[in-house]
């Protein structure tokens, strides 16, 4: 079995959007540039979120900053994309997030009702989370920078018992589980930003995954080898990183994935994947093939994870690739996203 | 140059009538119908949309049509060549059908 | 999804596939173009490969707009819109292709306003939107395209919208196909034709192909079933030595085409006497310009354009791969220094290219017992 990640150096001369895109771009960067100077000559796999041990108590630590146009949108707003996805990202570690500190760049020029509407929105998923907000800071930049705000959220949180997640641990004959539609974040945001001309009846996802993860980990324990939150990138680049990460091939059932119609159309229309489309309350996870049906039970009987299903599995081949089979004996390789998804006409 | 889907005339703008609401499954956009002028389409119908244009009205009854011939697949061929094997080739109908070669 | 899901039924695919089976005669190798780049992506995408026999081997065809645009186009483009008040619109697809100094993208990252587009009654509506800036609409496609881009502009015209123009790279099909043929390295035995193409300019158009070139040609839909047909009907009919040119998409192509589109194109667009296509060199009479009659909206007429070309890297072999004459990987270039990520040509980078489509969805996989059970 193939380990970890291979060393990159970073050679580009600027930084481009696409380094923040989530996809190849941003892995080069990640693993060229910062993780050689940072973490060391054995980075290792880089998960959602770093463990950390303090006098001997482990404690996970994630942050994440949020860049979103418009800042509402149907199904929620910057605020609680903020809260929920670093709750999630401690979730998919197999952490409880415990306390969160926010930071605020805020544009000059930002009407007040705005920034409070989005206060009042963290504080409501915090609440909803069951996560504290312990502190946090802000500055201002000029009018024409930071697109009315962005927003970094760092959060703390203690691993559940029985965790023990790694993409070292999985194995061939592992299923993957997804807990819900995909896409539905991602178009929202799309067709929001009005370009398109695009209507359609779809919210943004944005939740905590946390309970939907305490109950796998509780029936399943160190049958869970590993769980990801597919935000940017969709399903299919968390899905390569995890491939290349341990080397093996994953090969997914088409027709198990689920996708709303109005995704599925506006997909359709635009040209898109869904499998490249961000989630913000969803999450996958590599359950060993015993525990797999009882998983599966587990978050179905689980409020919100109704829609889990089963998508597909691990093999040794295609090494370090992800696989998708059709309803007709046919199969494509899926790759990462290089940028954003772009709709095209052609 | 190929990205085309079916949709289907919801509504006609009232103060622009070469422009319609196209719905697919759930997905709505507004699709000039300009270049279907010399047949304009009524909600109801189903339309081809490319780049925000309905280039083709699609027809149900074609659509059912080859639907039925991709059911028959193989076992056209077979009642064929069975027949065949009685030396009634003359009388057997052309594959495809005729009206699809003018 | 009506009119899409019945064309993607399982049990009815595997009737197609082994139809197909049955037709291909062992003892030949057959070679199968598909003109259309959109055909190229949905084989990819549904796998269809898969399904055929491996004596039945499909050619990927020039009928992409975006691989077939010389980088000096694009250049051009965007040097025209370098301007401050000027907005640069165009089709998703064109966003990642590479210029000489970068990609639309690139040059947005750098401060340009580029906006992308579904429509080009979406650039102009920026136009109306944005009076104290002009509009450019970067116009690809060929001729299923082309009407759109005409219609809108009869409607710019009619409106009065001077903030607003398009850098035509309108090309037609029927030329590449010739070139395609011309060509001494290209062994052919039949078309699957282009569907979408086809819903304009009718299956006249490939009369040619059939009766002087001795090719079937079959015009295709583009689910599976669509495809999976016209290979049916290809077989059949260079089983029975038959070159004619069929229509398999009856459901949404008319035999004569769509003549107000027709109209509307001949309105305002004519013929360049010769255009510059990538990898295929110059071809006349194969790409459109916008009359003198709106010459308003015609950013060439409108504005000097620098007229910028540019030569591929030597090393580089999309002509070839355009033509269909080597596979992507045969190309020295391919998946090393040419990726998605980084593409020297536009077949990386377009998504009905074949280099993106071999490097993203086939060039790794291996021979599964799903897809082994099928050969």
């Amino acid at each position: 079995m193939a380990t970890a990640v291979t060393k990159i150096k970073f050679r580009e001369p600027q930084i481009e959007m696409s380094h923040g895109a989530g996809g190849k771009a941003s892995r080069r960067l990640v693993e060229g540039l910062f993780a050689p100077l940072l973490f060391g000559s054995s980075p290792g796999p880089l998960g959602d979120a770093a463990h950390v041990q303090i006098n001997g108590t482990k404690i996970a630590m994630t942050t994440d900053s949020f860049v979103v146009k418009p800042l509402r949108f149907p199904g929620g707003s910057i605020g609680e994309l903020a809260i929920n996805g670093t709750v999630n990202d401690l979730a998919v570690s197999g952490a409880r997030a415990e306390a969160i500190v926010v930071t605020f760049v805020l544009e000059a020029g930002l009407p007040t009702e705005i920034l409070e509407a989005e206060v009042r929105a963290m504080a409501d998923a915090a609440e909803k989370a069951s996560v504290k907000i312990a502190g946090g800071d802000t500055k201002v930049v000029e009018h024409g920078k930071a697109d009315g705000m962005y927003v970094t959220t760092t959060g703390i949180g203690r691993l559940l018992s029985g965790v023990e997640i790694s993409p070292q641990s999985v194995r061939p004959g592992d299923k993957v589980l997804l807990s819900g539609p995909i896409g539905d974040h991602g178009i929202t945001i799309l067709l929001a930003r009005g370009d398109l001309d695009l209507e359609a009846d779809l919210r943004s996802d944005t939740r905590s995954v946390f309970p939907l993860v305490q109950a796998l980990v509780r029936e399943c324990g160190a049958g869970v080898r590993w769980m990801r939150d597919p935000t940017r990138g969709g399903v299919a680049t968390s899905l390569n990183e995890l491939a290349r990460d341990c080397g093996l091939g994953i090969v997914l059932c088409e027709e198990k994935i689920p996708v709303r119609d109005s995704v599925r159309g506006a997909c359709e229309l635009l040209g898109l994947d869904p499998m490249h489309i961000a989630n913000e309350g969803q999450f996958l996870a590599v359950i060993s093939s015993q525990h797999a049906e009882s998983a599966l039970r587990a978050l179905r009987a689980t409020p919100g994870g109704e829609e889990a299903i089963l998508i597909g599995e691990v093999h040794e081949q295609p090494d370090s690739a992800v696989l998708v089979t059709t309803p007709y004996g046919g199969s494509r390789l899926v790759d990462m996203l290089v940028g954003d998804p772009l709709p095209r006409i052609c | 140059m190929c990205l085309a889907i079916p949709g289907q005339i919801v509504a006609i703008d009232s103060q622009n009538t070469h422009l319609a609401t196209v719905e697919v499954v759930g997905v709505r956009r507004k699709v000039d119908l300009g270049l279907l002028q010399d047949e304009p389409p009524v909600p109801g119908d189903w339309v081809l949309i490319h780049v925000g244009f309905a280039m083709s009205k699609i027809s149900e009854a074609d659509a059912a049509d080859q639907m039925e011939t991709l059911t028959m697949l193989g076992e056209a061929a077979a009642a064929i060549e069975e027949v065949r094997g009685y030396g009634l080739e003359n009388e057997i109908p052309d594959y495809p059908p005729q009206r699809w070669k003018q | 999804m009506k009119f899409v899901d019945e064309f993607r039924a399982p049990e009815l695919i595997a009737k197609a596939g082994e139809e197909i089976r049955k037709l291909a005669d062992s003892d030949r190798h057959y070679r199968i173009m598909e003109v259309c780049g959109g055909h190229t992506h949905a084989i990819y995408r549904f796998g269809l490969k898969d399904l055929l026999p491996a004596n039945v081997e499909l050619i990927h065809g020039p009928g992409c707009p975006v691989c077939v645009l010389p980088m000096g186009r694009i250049d051009d483009g965007l040097s025209l819109a370098a301007q401050p008040e000027f907005i640069f619109a165009a089709f998703g697809d064109m966003m990642r292709v590479p210029g000489t100094h970068g990609s639309p993208l690139e040059y947005k990252a750098r401060g340009m306003d580029v906006r992308i587009v579904y429509s080009p009654a979406d650039a102009l509506k920026l136009a109306r939107n944005n009076p104290e800036k002009h509009v450019m609409f970067f116009a690809i496609g060929f001729e299923t395209t082309a009407p759109s881009t005409a219609l809108t502009l009869v409607r710019a015209k009619a409106e009065g919208l001077n903030n607003f123009s398009v850098f035509c790279n309108h090309v037609t099909i029927i030329p590449a196909i010739r070139a395609i043929l011309d060509s001494p390295d290209m062994r052919l035995d039949g078309f699957v034709g282009p569907g979408h193409v086809s819903t304009v300019i009718g299956c006249r158009p490939y009369d040619w192909i059939a009766k002087a070139e001795g090719k079937p040609v079959v015009v295709s839909g583009f689910e599976p079933l669509d495809i999976l047909q016209s290979i049916v009907m290809l077989l059949r009919q260079l089983r029975r030595g038959e070159a004619k040119v069929e229509n398999q998409y009856t459901r949404v192509v008319p035999w004569e085409g769509n003549r107000a589109a027709l109209r509307v194109m001949a309105e305002v667009f004519e013929l360049r006497p010769y255009f510059e296509w990538r990898g295929l060199g110059f071809i006349s009479q194969s790409a459109l310009k916008i009359r003198e009659s709106y010459g308003t909206w015609d950013a060439e007429q409108r504005f000097t354009v620098p007229g910028i070309r540019v030569t591929d890297p030597k090393a580089a072999q999309c002509g070839e791969v355009l033509k269909g004459v080597l596979k992507p990987t045969q190309c020295k270039l391919f998946g090393r220094e040419c990726t998605p990520e980084q593409p020297v040509g536009a077949l990386m980078v377009s998504s009905e290219g074949s280099c993106a489509a071999y490097y993203n969805y086939e060039h790794r996989k291996p021979i599964t017992i799903a897809n082994a059970a099928t050969r």
